[in-house]
């Protein structure tokens, strides 16, 4: 089964350096593992647009969002066997958060992508 | 959370683990089997320990803790019998009184000692079938009934393979190293063969009914993509990933909603993933950027990586693939290659030509007994308009058949031919 998960967080300071070399070894034991399939950054607000349509009507809004509160900054697909092992990913990759960068907050979510193979 | 949840959940932590307690251990212990041994004890403590307090918030420090009590238990058990390993435990005791608390250990030389591990699971000392349980139990981390699902053999047969599989390394007196230079492309095919194998296990016989099939797929794809990260360099192995990856990315296209199964030609290329082929198409390239265009997975997949590519079935390029197949049959000469290359030679040049191929194997004798080969003989002849000839090549074919599904659409051309001859 293959899953996206991503990371939100009102809060746009990078990580402590301890944090990024952390992500970083666990990444690295995610691709070797054979569960990261994919992955990536996103640019800041200011780099993107969004396409709305509400009353019937179509507009362009350039970054960054005044409203936005929470900004997704990265994703990656991982191939798992099953939601609980999805869940353990996540919440190591959390811990990490939580023991290198202490005060953040945010929310890392775990989607399931569609599959129509059955398999 | 119901005992079952927590049981998957604790399954699942585990298996993260699993890789790299094995291999830490075996480094220390020397022996592997020992490692896999303690550390299916780890999983038993912690299924006995975290229903009640719950997965710890560090649970590959705590597994890795477990198993290197254990695993000094076991040598002091032996520290009579044997110097050398007492001064291991000797070592291991201090090292855990300098680090009572062993962090998560993300070790950097993972890729190293994976790769050690993959190649014992895979020795040729082993034959196909104990390579096979033997991956899927320290690779992937499947349990012995999981596997024994997966093959359709009873769960006692599996544990047997991996007993005596097991016993095979430690009494070979193997020593747990990675092979260097021409020896690790001799054990790489052995190891490519093992993944190839569960693959193509889980592939060819995905029918819908048992989930558990396709799951051998995606086992076998992780272990491509373990061996891609750790054997960056070899292009087989991105050539086998490749493969894997362009012919599972049709597994939503294969078969009808009743389970039937679709062939390629006909099916639905919408349904194709392709993220699965831009996949794909990256790992066959880079396996080319290594220089390894002419490899026996490589050539492969750069025959399905044609049907890959191709957006409607009338626009496969068959002029390549059978330029690829002849390739392939210089590679590794084999009859069924040659029948490939003349399927692909009839829908590129005309089935007069296919046809002189396929006579040849005939007279050959080298597939008698295999049905697909009066098949496309009768295919071939049908289409030159010979249906008297296609109509006993299909008769032929369907008495050979061992599928029922198969005989009964080859009894059915031969129908079709009959019809034809008679109206001709």
């Amino acid at each position: 089964m293959r899953f996206m998960s991503f990371i939100t967080s009102a809060q746009s300071d990078p990580p402590t350096p301890e944090l990024m070399d952390a992500m970083n070894k666990l990444a690295n034991r995610e691709i070797k593992a054979g569960r990261m399939i994919d992955s990536g950054g996103l640019m800041p607000l200011d780099a993107g647009a969004r396409v709305h349509i509400a009353d019937g009507k179509l507009s362009v809004v350039d970054g960054p969002f005044v409203e936005a509160k929470e900004v997704i900054g990265g994703y990656a697909i991982f191939e798992f066997r099953n939601k609980e092992e999805a869940v353990a990913s996540a919440v190591e990759f959390m811990q990490l958060h939580k023991d290198l960068m202490p005060g953040w907050e945010g929310i890392c979510e775990v989607r399931a992508l569609a599959d129509f193979s059955g398999a | 959370m119901t005992a079952a949840d927590t049981h998957r959940a604790i399954l699942a932590v585990w298996r993260i683990e699993q890789p790299r307690l094995i291999t830490s251990l075996a480094r220390m212990l020397r022996d592997v089997a020992l490692a896999e041994d303690l550390t299916q004890d780890a999983l038993l403590a912690a299924i006995e320990t975290w229903p009640a307090t719950g997965i710890p918030e560090k649970p590959g420090a705590w597994l890795l803790a477990i198993v290197r009590r254990r695993a000094v238990d076991q040598l002091r058990r032996g520290k009579m019998l044997e110097r050398k390993h007492a001064m291991v435990a000797h070592d291991m005791e201090a090292e855990q009184r300098a680090m009572p608390d062993p962090d998560s250990g993300l070790d950097d030389d993972i890729g190293d000692e994976m790769l050690r591990l993959v190649f014992t699971a895979c020795h040729p000392l082993l034959s196909r079938e104990a390579r096979t349980a033997l991956a899927l139990r320290m690779i992937c981390g499947l349990t012995t009934d999981e596997i024994a699902r997966a093959f359709l053999v009873p769960a006692a047969t599996i544990a047997q393979r991996i007993v005596r599989a097991k016993r095979t390394l430690s009494e070979s007196g193997l020593t747990y190293e990675t092979p260097r230079g021409t020896e690790l492309s001799q054990r790489l095919s052995s190891v490519l063969e093992v993944v190839y194998l569960i693959f193509n296990e889980g592939y060819t016989a995905a029918r819908g009914s048992d989930w558990l099939r396709p799951q051998l797929c995606n086992e076998a794809l992780r272990m491509g993509r373990v061996l891609t990260a750790i054997a960056p360099y070899e292009p087989e192995v991105h050539g086998l990933v490749a493969l894997m990856e362009l012919n599972a990315s049709r597994t939503a296209a294969r078969t009808d909603a009743a389970g039937e199964p679709i062939l390629m030609l006909e099916q639905d290329r919408a349904l194709w993933d392709q993220l699965q082929i831009r996949r794909g198409m990256r790992a066959l390239a880079r396996a080319h950027e290594l220089g390894g265009a002419r490899g026996f997975y490589v050539l492969q997949a750069a025959i399905v990586a044609c049907h890959a590519e191709a957006r409607a079935a009338a626009e496969t390029d068959w002029l390549r693939i059978a330029g690829l197949y002849a390739e392939l049959a210089d590679v590794a000469p084999s009859p069924v290659v040659e029948l490939n290359r003349a399927v692909a030679i009839g829908l590129a040049e005309g089935p007069a030509v296919a046809l002189a191929i396929v006579d040849r194997l005939v007279r050959e004798r080298a597939l008698e007994g295999y049905h697909l080969l009066p098949g496309v003989r009768g295919d071939l002849l049908h289409k030159l308009g010979r249906f008297d000839e296609a109509r006993a090549a299909f008769e032929a074919a369907a008495a050979l058949a061992g599928n029922r599904r198969e005989h009964d659409l080859l009894m059915r051309r031969a129908a079709k031919a009959a019809g034809a001859a008679a109206s001709s």
